[in-house]
């Protein structure tokens, strides 16, 4: 597998709590999966995806984690066209 | 050195030790008993004038927001309203703060505060604007900040909103701790307090509060100098409670007593705020229900050991509104007004929107704040991500709206309704929580004449209902 650079921005993941280490007033959905944190930061060594990394964050901090994404993306947008917002204000007397 | 226990009971039984160490206030000098406390000595304490918050707030570029008349929306409300009725609606235009919210007021004083007392950062755990606000005032005042959001649910999806703000906390220099559905967050910051050392900047604190009484202030002095009057309602997006109770007291400093102080949060009964799957079937993340509620019927809930927002002290009504009905009126303050804002910061125009029908033209309603809109924090991206998440989405009476399954947009603006909250049911909620607290049979006369004040109420009715609820214990024995 293809080694990431040292000095790569990456997203890492860690499970801070598994099911049956959290907290006891849960809804039953959520107790049932882990309490997971995710974390970007710029890869200290040079790793492969998957492997436990260490990462130094935007304010310095260093972080240990799974290696999850190279170069993670900011991807949420305006969504799909809803159609029935169009509408609303041409419509009011104004 | 010994290594610290991480696990959750452990860092949970060190709570105390770390607000104090992270916040430099003793909650102990003010607390009198489970569950009363000095408030407006601890408030009076944070050492800040009204004159201090607002050059402190000056130099990182928060407050003196402009207020707005929006005359073709008021038009439009008078045109379907009784003769004589539609009162003129103000709005307070809070997306002109650095950060682009009220936040900014909130994060301002903390800021500064963790700054003069030497800390090296200042955390904050929030899925909202705050987050944002905490990374922005902090950048300015030279301060590192971590921020902890419930970002995604199990499956990894996130809610576009609140991407959107963990996006603008990293654009501020900030870390961001991104975490899925679950209370522990709480506990997460506990231990990232421990960690670091830094300043925490929970919402809670009365350096929070403090902040946003600029808010009021400013609302008293704009509307007296452009209309020569007081407001008549005041109307205020209602979550934790720190915007009602920072407004509301702003407002009574300026001697603005009859200004009635209503609150609004989205309806979204029914869904759980802990729950995994009910996560991505919620459209609003703050301004509803599920924290507007719970925080009004007992407000020590939170991550400091007695929270200085206290909204039913100041409330004097408590308006519910359907997410379709926050979407409408979204969209009318874009193509009528001419200003796209976000939608949760809207949540009080739709609420305006019902209470100027009631009122007389002459009146004046000030929608006390606006946030930033964009990519994840617009209407049309919570209602295409709703769509996709199995809600239907469609046009009709709000009243049909069904939280976590449908949304039904206005067709009209005759069909934005609102819905009103009984406040003595609240106050009750409020009464049977501290019961819970701290039985009856130990209250003394001022844990009473606190109680009274909290839910703003006089003591002959706080007895009145311990007497009744003393014996409906009775009869259950």
């Amino acid at each position: 597998m293809e080694k990431i650079k040292a000095g790569t921005w990456v997203e890492i993941e860690k499970i801070i709590l598994q099911p049956e280490q959290r907290a006891s007033t849960l809804p039953e959905d959520t107790k049932k999966v882990p309490y997971v944190l995710k974390v970007n930061g710029f890869l200290l060594e040079d790793a492969e995806l998957g492997a436990i990394v260490s990462i130094r964050t935007l304010i310095g901090r260093e972080l240990e984690g799974t290696l999850k994404t190279v170069n993670p993306s900011y991807q949420h947008d305006f969504g799909k066209v809803v159609p029935e917002l169009l509408s609303i204000g041409l419509e009011e007397d104004a | 050195m010994k290594k610290r226990d991480l696990s959750y009971d452990a860092v949970m039984g060190r709570k105390n030790e770390i607000m104090k160490a992270s916040l430099g206030i003793d909650y102990e000098d003010y607390i009198q008993s489970p569950i009363a406390f000095d408030y407006e000595r601890m408030m009076a304490e944070t050492g800040y004038t009204h004159e201090d918050v607002i050059r402190i707030q000056h130099e990182t570029k928060v407050g003196n927001t402009p207020l707005f008349e929006l005359h073709n929306l008021t038009r439009a409300v008078r045109g379907i309203s009784p003769p004589g009725k539609g009162a003129r609606i103000l709005l307070k235009d809070e997306a002109a703060n650095a950060s682009g919210s009220f936040k900014a007021r909130r994060a301002s004083i903390s800021a500064y505060e963790a700054a003069e007392k030497g800390f090296a950062g200042m955390i904050s755990a929030t899925s909202g604007n705050y987050g944002a606000a905490v990374a922005s005032q902090a950048a300015q005042r030279g301060l590192k900040a971590i921020i902890l959001q419930e970002v995604f649910d199990s499956r990894g999806v996130g809610q576009p909103e609140i991407i959107e703000k963990g996006r603008a906390c990293e654009a501020y220099g900030a870390e961001v701790l991104k975490l899925t559905v679950g209370p522990e967050l709480f506990y997460l910051l506990l231990r990232t307090l421990e960690e670091t050392g830094f300043f925490n900047a929970s919402l809670y604190t009365p350096f929070g509060i403090r902040g946003v009484e600029s808010l009021g202030l400013e609302i008293a002095y704009q509307v007296r100098t452009d209309y020569g009057k007081e407001p008549d309602a005041v109307v205020i997006t209602h979550a934790g409670g720190g915007n009602l109770t920072g407004t509301a007291r702003g407002l009574l400093a300026a001697g603005c007593e009859s200004s009635r102080i209503v609150a609004c949060s989205v309806d979204l009964s029914g869904l759980h705020m802990a729950s995994d799957t009910d996560f991505n079937r919620k459209s609003f993340t703050t301004g509803h229900t599920g924290f507007g509620v719970p925080f009004a019927t007992w407000p020590d809930r939170v991550d400091v050991p007695r929270n200085a927002a206290r909204s039913l002290r100041y409330m004097d009504e408590y308006q519910l509104v359907t997410q379709g009905e926050v979407f409408y009126a979204t969209e009318l303050l874009t193509k009528l007004e001419g200003l796209e804002r976000g939608p949760a910061g809207n949540t009080s125009l739709a609420a305006a929107m019902t209470l100027s029908r009631q009122m007389d033209q002459d009146q004046i309603i000030v929608v006390q704040e606006t946030e930033y809109t964009g990519a994840g924090k617009h209407q049309n991206s919570q209602l295409s991500f709703a769509r996709e998440n199995g809600i239907e989405v469609r046009r009709g009476d709000p009243a049909e709206n069904v939280p976590g399954e449908s949304i039904v947009i206005p067709e009209r603006l005759e069909q934005v309704r609102g819905k009103g909250q009984d406040m003595d049911s609240l106050r009750l909620s409020y009464l049977k929580n501290a019961v819970r607290h701290y039985p009856m049979e130990k209250w003394s006369p001022s844990d009473i004449e606190f109680v009274a004040a909290d839910i703003n109420k006089g003591e002959s009715w706080v007895r009145q209902q311990m007497a009744e609820m003393q014996s409906t214990a009775e009869a259950d024995h």
